[in-house]
């Protein structure tokens, strides 16, 4: 058994803790949250052994890995902590705010040999795996264009009250929203080369994007688009979509299915006619032991079991991998042209006790 | 009280579609007008379907609204309310914070006492009572509607099951059958597993819904574990998802499900005519095959 801890309760903390503590392999020995309204209620109601102080459950847990999901801008402190612990170690995406610090982490995290993965669960979604094996088969001929959205409805009005209105905490629809579709144009396709374009816009937000668009530039000459915007009440949930164009065809894909149209049959798929081939969530999907809201969150989970019990080192979403869609997000912020966002306010809530000595809280 | 055999669903209403983003879109776009739902609940009610297993929605409180106003015209008319709709509950904790949002969600209308209560619940951290207050919160849109089952909702069952807040569970039973006078219902896509916790509980011949399809599309600890717990566990299976949005065909999927004789309902959603006489009839053609011991 992996004795794993956890750190952010908050909404994706909630479903990871879920899903690891129904996960065989997993112990999932204790749970630390700032709120100790939540913690209270997990430790009465669910009997979870609970901590309010990060140091505290590292100090008296024997823990093989944390799981981290607290709000971004504490990541790499925490990462930090752990890695002087040798814990293996899952984060939340994004990785980290500052590349440099990233670089730190990944490179420390390399020398102890631990596993390391970052929730880019979009990686586990079968119709995205299977876009991901198409373009590398080759069939699609010299890949000349590529694009990825995500639209969905997170800030539909003038009001924002967590950390996810704050630029400064890792909020707004850059690190939402763009990471997502930036790491799947890395997955499916490779990581840009440089960044040109990026508009990143307010719609309702008063410190945060709400929209963000951009080319992208990839060393072979071939361009991309990067399209989001989180205030799209049109769509019910966070959808996101990558479409690359080569010269032998193109290929569509969203987290339900796979539409892959070739102008000629390739030796790289037998048995695919030209034209449409189409496959869908039914039959990409691979059955998980347990599931909430979707294969892909159990899956990722599954796979960072795995890694640790098989010491598979820069696997799926390694933070070496994750660092590649935070790069381009730095290369984004630098290129930003619209409109000047806020410059640094004073510290905001997890900026202070972040300084008040890594107390940690997710109302996310 | 059995269940009708054959239930009617409505993700097709709300745009919820496995297969195709495209295609569920298509269907928003048709039912956004109350009266294109209707018309395909008429059609199911002259095909014989008279349970409107549903979750939710805040669209729901219109058809409700609906339901209310003709209820000459449906007068067996069920609702198996199934709650929360997950996104409403999802969306505003994104927007204001887990403890905000679940102040919003609280019934705020009417009794100042419901307010007070709530109050007093979430700063004890009551989850029994805080628990009563939402499911009383999602049964307002469904009064004087007969809801004979009420069904607590996947994302909340699994998310339940899986931060092992078992007695939640009870708590939800024993309101549904104090206060409703209803049986309750579970919704979850990891059956053998939910089943072990309500035993735990002492929750007898629960009322279940499950995935059963013949492909096992998110039938969670494989389709011989599902088949073994429904020949031989006790309980009331309810089988959803039986075509796997589409990747089975009717026929196919449909004599799959038959052939568990256990299995005492199926909930299916249509958006025509033709399609909802199919499945109905294909149904009870295969419904009365003797049972195999």
């Amino acid at each position: 058994m992996i004795r794993t801890g956890m750190i952010g309760l908050g909404k994706m903390g909630l479903s990871h803790l879920a899903i690891a503590r129904a996960h065989p392999e997993l112990d999932l020995v204790a749970g630390c949250d700032a709120s100790t309204y939540l913690i209270d209620i997990l430790s009465k109601h669910a009997g979870l052994k609970c901590y309010t102080d990060l140091d505290k459950m590292l100090a008296e847990e024997a823990l093989d890995a944390l799981i981290i999901a607290t709000p971004s801008k504490l990541h790499a402190a925490m990462v930090d902590k752990a890695l002087g612990r040798n814990l293996h170690i899952f984060c939340e995406k994004p990785f980290v705010l500052d590349v440099a610090e990233g670089e730190r982490l990944a490179s420390l995290a390399k020398q102890k040999e631990v596993v390391t993965q970052v929730g880019y669960h979009y990686r586990f979604v079968g119709a995205f795996r299977e876009a991901a094996r198409l373009v590398a088969s080759g069939a699609l001929g010299v890949v000349h264009h590529v694009r990825a959205e995500a639209y969905g409805p997170v800030v539909l009005r003038r009001k924002g009250s967590t950390w996810r209105s704050t630029q400064e905490e890792g909020g707004g629809a850059l690190y939402d929203y763009a990471c997502h579709a930036i790491d799947l144009v890395n997955f499916v396709f490779e990581p840009p080369t440089s960044v040109s374009g990026i508009v990143r816009n307010r719609v309702f937000s008063g410190d945060v994007d709400d929209e963000v668009y951009g080319t992208l530039h990839f060393r072979g000459g071939a361009s991309g688009q990067v399209s989001v915007n989180w205030s799209d009440e049109s769509f019910r949930k966070m959808s996101t979509k990558i479409s690359v164009w080569g010269t032998n065809g193109r290929i569509t894909a969203d987290r339900q299915e796979c539409q892959l149209y070739l102008r000629e049959a390739h030796d790289a798929l037998p048995g695919v006619a030209k034209g449409w081939t189409v496959r869908y969530t039914t039959d990409l999907s691979e059955e998980v032991w347990f599931y909430l809201r979707g294969e892909e969150y159990s899956a990722q989970i599954e796979y960072f079991a795995r890694s640790i019990q098989a010491r598979r080192l820069g696997g799926e979403n390694s933070f070496e991998s994750a660092l590649a869609a935070d790069k381009v997000v730095a290369m984004m912020l630098g290129e930003a042209t619209t409109p000047d966002l806020p410059g640094k306010r004073r510290g905001g809530f997890w900026a202070r006790l972040r300084q008040g000595g890594l107390a940690v809280n997710a109302r996310n | 009280m059995p269940m009708d055999r054959v239930l009617f669903g409505d993700n097709q209403f709300f745009g919820v579609n496995h297969m195709s983003e495209e295609k569920a879109r298509a269907q928003a776009l048709r039912f956004q007008s109350l009266e294109a739902i209707i018309e395909v609940l008429d059609s199911a009610y002259a095909e014989g379907i008279r349970t409107f297993m549903c979750t939710s929605h805040e669209r729901v409180a219109d058809i409700c609204d609906h339901f209310r106003a003709h209820s000459d015209k449906y007068p067996d008319y069920l609702f198996y309310p199934c709650m929360p709709y997950a996104h409403k509950y999802a969306n505003a904790v994104t927007e204001h914070g887990m403890i905000e949002a679940l102040r919003m969600l609280l019934p705020r209308d009417g009794a100042m006492a419901a307010m007070l209560k709530g109050g007093i619940a979430l700063a004890n951290k009551d989850i029994e009572s805080i628990m009563q207050l939402l499911i009383d919160a999602e049964m307002k849109m469904f009064e004087q509607l007969r809801t004979p089952v009420i069904f607590m909702q996947n994302v909340i069952t699994d998310l339940l099951l899986g931060l092992r807040m078992n007695q939640c569970f009870r708590i939800f039973h024993d309101h549904v059958r104090s206060k409703y006078g209803a049986e309750p219902g579970f919704i979850t896509m990891n059956l053998p597993r939910l089943l072990d916790t309500l035993d735990a509980l002492g929750i007898e011949n629960p009322i279940v819904c499950a995935n059963i399809n013949k492909i096992g599309f998110r039938m969670c600890g494989g389709t011989q574990a599902y088949e073994r717990a429904i020949a031989n566990r006790r309980f009331r299976p309810v089988a959803m998802s039986i075509f796997a949005s589409g990747a089975i065909s009717p026929r196919e999927a449909i004599d799959f499900v038959c052939a568990q004789p256990r299995i005492e309902s199926i909930v299916f959603g249509a958006s025509g005519r033709a399609n909802i006489r199919q499945t109905k009839a294909l149904i009870d053609e295969l419904s009365v095959r003797p049972i195999v011991a």
